[in-house]
């Protein structure tokens, strides 16, 4: 048994030593709003925060994540009634289609913006580029990192 | 002569309790009661079997297609709550159950009779015909991107409609006024001159004894309020949180997890396994043999897959287990030769003597081309959910077919259709792939061994190796032109002839066509892949248009256009994509242009796309300008997607994909080494829709077919380098190697 903390909360799950973080998000904890997609840290479907920093949960051992703080899609909103400005920027640019991706792009979206509040074209595609979205929105996502982006900058304080 | 009847839409019924029903479901002989009981809850009223009324006066329709980000949910609820005219805010959606009572009928008819008139007497024999049909075909696809343009026209608008005449006709009898007096508008029935009015709820019950109308009046495109709007789609919100449900999300108490591994070579069997479980095994329950395949159930994703990696699997040995790409592709090319010369080449067109037409030409145009193997590559590996138990069997599942999963679970289990639930989730991605029930039916015989769910996920590799592929073709094609460089003769022999039937038909105007196919053997698995036989086609026929312009000396766009002069909308939609895109103005040195036109699915589409070449031979896909006619956009903004979507998914592919066969099995195995496109390498999409007033097209697949050549011919136009072999990545495109001019 190892503890983890998933969005602020604590957990206590079962896990081996090779086990990755994904599985024990998914089916360990119920979060299944991270995806699996590939298994072998090349789509980003599983991208979660770890201290802040994306991670692949499909190639990181859940061990590792002990006494960090893991952040999954559903855990960036501030409130059950405010979404991320991200998620936000998302629905705006009516950006998903089948959505499978979406939660994996978001993840790193949200990275992005944390580190760089007003990223380049060049510096989205750097960032994104590890997540595969099958439906192609790739336009729609690079105008929801921008909007989200121009929301955060007229929303910070002088 | 007049359009299809409505008739078979609209008959009335009541139901036990006095529900008001009516719709396709009312015919002699169907069960409508055992509709309004899988789709309403108490203090609802079924309307028809596409839409019922709540007492808070919501309208929720019933939608009978799957949602996979296509956006059918929303777009088929707009031109239902249109003809209605309700209150859009209280609009709901549901998915239809996997009911026979919501088979494609309107599907069916659609793509075999599509928009053909037939004599009044025979009417309605063609819709009891039709009917009967796909009842006994199972069909309730979401594919052919069908959903809008049958179902909505044809049943969706006809309900809305229905509905409102019923309850305008309910108003006028309750109040004692002329119908015409009355108004429908947001949810409420008024009567301006005497100041009455009453919502849909409060009439629901009154219109029950109200005569149906068989041919409800449609609006016209100028009355639309809905439809031609871009509402925001129902599906969005919660796939931006993670609440979104897929196939893979579902959760069944007591539910265990299973993978498999089928046997590498298509048709190979199982030799050898051992099944014993072992105690050092945490966590597994059962291990499998399934004959083709090895499952293990255990309590987690994780612990049945690393159990199941370690197990040593002896597979048989079959004729194909030596086989590799390279003898399929000569096979292939010697079933042409053996066919061409023993005179056993199928037909698909003929039209005056070719051959002679050939021999006359002043100049020759001649091509082989060859096309791989492609897979599907969902974002969503494939899963499905089973629970059998007491003699029956609960399937969850993201499927474009849902009845079809319904008939092959009970076939498998011989047990009674009205035994199997199909609890329909999103898809995580279809393109064809989640038409197919192989996933479900492995899941059923993993499930009835045990007595609990099992969830059963396949990996990525397995996702890779076992899916039905888009055939690997060669086409042989030739043209002959006069000194003019008009065209006098086209000749084309390709191999494999799937559906739509029409693919491999040219737009262009040109004497003397003789296209001819083979099919010869192959032990690879087929199935549908977005735009199905369209996807080679598209590429093929615009290909070699380009390069029979090129060899009159004109220029590509000039050439198609005198081709197609007598299709005026074919002609729009070019001239729309020619001013786009900025033909014909200067590009920086190794930039090309490339266009491509084809109609599929109902919607014609051209694409130009500008493409740069490194001087290293590396492409890069710059800009991708689309024009559109598909007779109407129900959902503009959705349609855009669908646009975009289909350019990149068949950029990847023409970039690529291949998937090729190494000893008789699937070489790739992920992302890795079938790479799809990524963020970096997408092109800005820029779409332009032509609302041309034709019955609608289709939005799913018709982008995808033109994006192939629009960029091997824009390398042409940078290189000098014709790409007669996908994907693209196969070919050298060092500026060392190219061709001066």
């Amino acid at each position: 048994m190892i503890r983890l903390t998933i969005n602020g909360k604590e957990f206590e799950v079962d896990a081996t030593a090779d086990i990755p973080l994904l599985w024990v998000i998914r089916e360990q904890c119920g979060l299944t709003g991270t995806k699996f997609g590939c298994g072998i840290a090349q789509c980003g479907a599983c991208t979660v925060h770890m201290d802040g920093q994306p991670v692949r949960s499909c190639v990181t051992p859940a061990v590792s994540a002990e006494g960090k703080n893991i952040t999954t899609i559903e855990g960036i909103a501030p409130d059950k009634n405010t979404l991320h400005v991200v998620q936000q920027a998302w629905i705006e640019e009516q950006t998903p289609q089948c959505g499978y991706c979406q939660s994996g792009q978001i993840m790193s979206a949200v990275a992005l913006l944390n580190e760089n509040p007003s990223p380049s074209d060049e510096e989205i595609d750097a960032a994104m580029s590890g997540n595969i979205c099958r439906c192609g929105m790739y336009g729609r996502i690079k105008s929801a990192i921008k909007r989200a982006s121009a929301t955060l900058q007229s929303s910070s304080p002088l | 002569m007049k359009k299809w009847t409505r008739r078979a839409f609209i008959g009335a019924g009541v139901l036990a309790g006095g529900t008001l029903v009516i719709g396709i479901a009312i015919r002699p002989g169907n069960r409508s009661s055992k509709v309004a009981g899988l789709i309403a809850s108490e203090g609802e009223t079924v309307m028809n079997i596409w839409l019922k009324i709540a007492l808070d006066n919501t309208v929720t329709a019933i939608i009978p297609h799957a949602e996979m980000g296509q956006g059918v949910h929303t777009a088929l609820s707009m031109m239902l709550a249109d003809e209605m005219e309700a209150d859009w805010s209280k609009v709901k959606f549901q998915e239809a159950p996997a009911d026979k009572e919501y088979a494609n009928f309107t599907l069916l008819k659609g793509f075999v009779a599509g928009n053909a008139t037939f004599p009044k007497f025979i009417e309605e024999t063609i819709d009891g015909v039709f009917l009967t049909a796909v009842k006994s075909l199972n069909f309730q696809i979401t594919g052919g991107s069908a959903s809008v343009r049958f179902t909505g026209q044809q049943a969706m608008r006809i309900a809305g409609a229905a509905a409102k005449s019923m309850l305008m006709e309910a108003a006028a009898d309750t109040w004692k006024v002329p119908v015409e007096e009355l108004i429908a508008k947001n949810s409420i029935i008024s009567h301006p001159s005497s100041n009455r009015s009453a919502t849909f709820a409060e009439l629901a019950p009154a219109a029950a004894k109200v005569n149906i109308p068989t041919q409800p009046k449609l609006k016209s495109p100028g009355e639309f309020t809905l439809m031609g709007t871009s509402q925001p789609r129902f599906d969005i919100p919660a796939k931006v949180t993670g609440e979104a449900q897929f196939g893979m999300d579902v959760q069944v108490p007591g539910m265990k997890y299973a993978t498999i591994k089928a046997a590498p070579v298509f048709g190979s069997k199982v030799k050898s396994v051992d099944t014993t479980v072992s105690s050092s095994q945490r966590g597994v329950k059962k291990i499998f043999n399934l004959g083709d395949a090895v499952a293990v159930i255990a309590d987690g994703y994780w612990q049945a897959k690393t159990t199941l990696d370690a197990l040593p699997i002896e597979f048989e040995a079959t004729e194909n287990s030596g086989l590799n790409q390279e003898e399929i592709m000569d096979r292939y090319r010697k079933a042409m030769d053996t066919d061409l010369a023993e005179g056993n080449l199928d037909t698909h067109f003929k039209d005056g003597d070719a051959t002679t037409a050939l021999e006359q030409a002043a100049i020759l145009v001649e091509a082989e081309y060859q096309l791989p193997f492609l897979a599907h590559a969902t974002m969503e590996p494939m899963n499905c959910t089973a629970w059998v138990h007491d003699g029956k069997c609960e399937l969850w599942c993201g499927s474009q077919n849902p009845l079809g999963v319904r008939a092959a679970a009970a076939e498998l289990l011989e047990i009674d259709t009205d035994q199997v639930t199909v609890h329909n989730q999103l898809l995580g991605g279809g393109f064809g792939r989640r038409s197919e029930t192989d996933v479900m039916k492995q899941a059923i015989l993993i499930a009835k061994e045990v007595n609990y769910p099992v969830k059963l996920i396949w990996s990525r590799e397995e996702d890779t190796q076992h899916d039905v592929y888009r055939e690997a073709t060669i086409s042989r094609m030739k043209a002959g032109l006069d000194q003019s460089g008009l065209p006098t003769a086209y000749a084309h022999q390709f191999i494999f002839k799937h559906h739509p039937p029409e693919a491999a038909d040219i737009p262009y105007s040109i004497p003397n066509q003789l296209i001819q196919y083979s099919s010869p053997a192959s032990h690879v698995p087929w199935g549908n892949w977005r735009s199905v036989d369209h996807s080679t086609h598209g590429f093929l026929t615009e290909s070699f248009i380009d390069e029979m312009a090129h060899a009159a000396k004109q220029d590509p766009f000039a050439f198609r256009k005198k081709l197609i002069k007598d299709q005026p909308r074919f002609q729009r939609v070019l001239d729309l994509v020619y001013e786009k895109s900025n033909w014909g103005t200067p590009l920086p040195a190794n930039w090309g242009r490339g266009i491509a036109i084809a109609q599929s699915f109902g919607s014609i589409v051209a694409e130009v796309a500008e493409v740069e070449v490194g001087i290293d031979g590396n492409v890069k896909v710059h800009r991708v300008v689309c024009a559109v006619d598909p007779g109407f956009a129900i959902h503009p903004n959705g349609f855009i997607a669908q646009m975009e979507s289909g350019i990149i998914y068949g950029l990847a592919a023409a970039m690529t994909g291949e998937i090729t066969i190494e000893n008789g099995a699937v070489a790739q195995s992920n992302f890795h080494n079938y790479p799809v496109t990524r963020m970096n390498e997408a092109p800005k999409i820029e779409t332009h829709i032509i609302n041309s007033g034709n019955p609608p097209g289709g939005g799913g697949e018709p982008s995808t077919p033109v994006i192939a050549p629009a960029v091997t011919n824009a390398i042409f136009d940078a290189t000098g380098i014709r790409i007669r072999q996908l994907p693209i990545s196969k070919n050298d495109l060092k500026a060392s190697i190219r061709p001066t001019t």
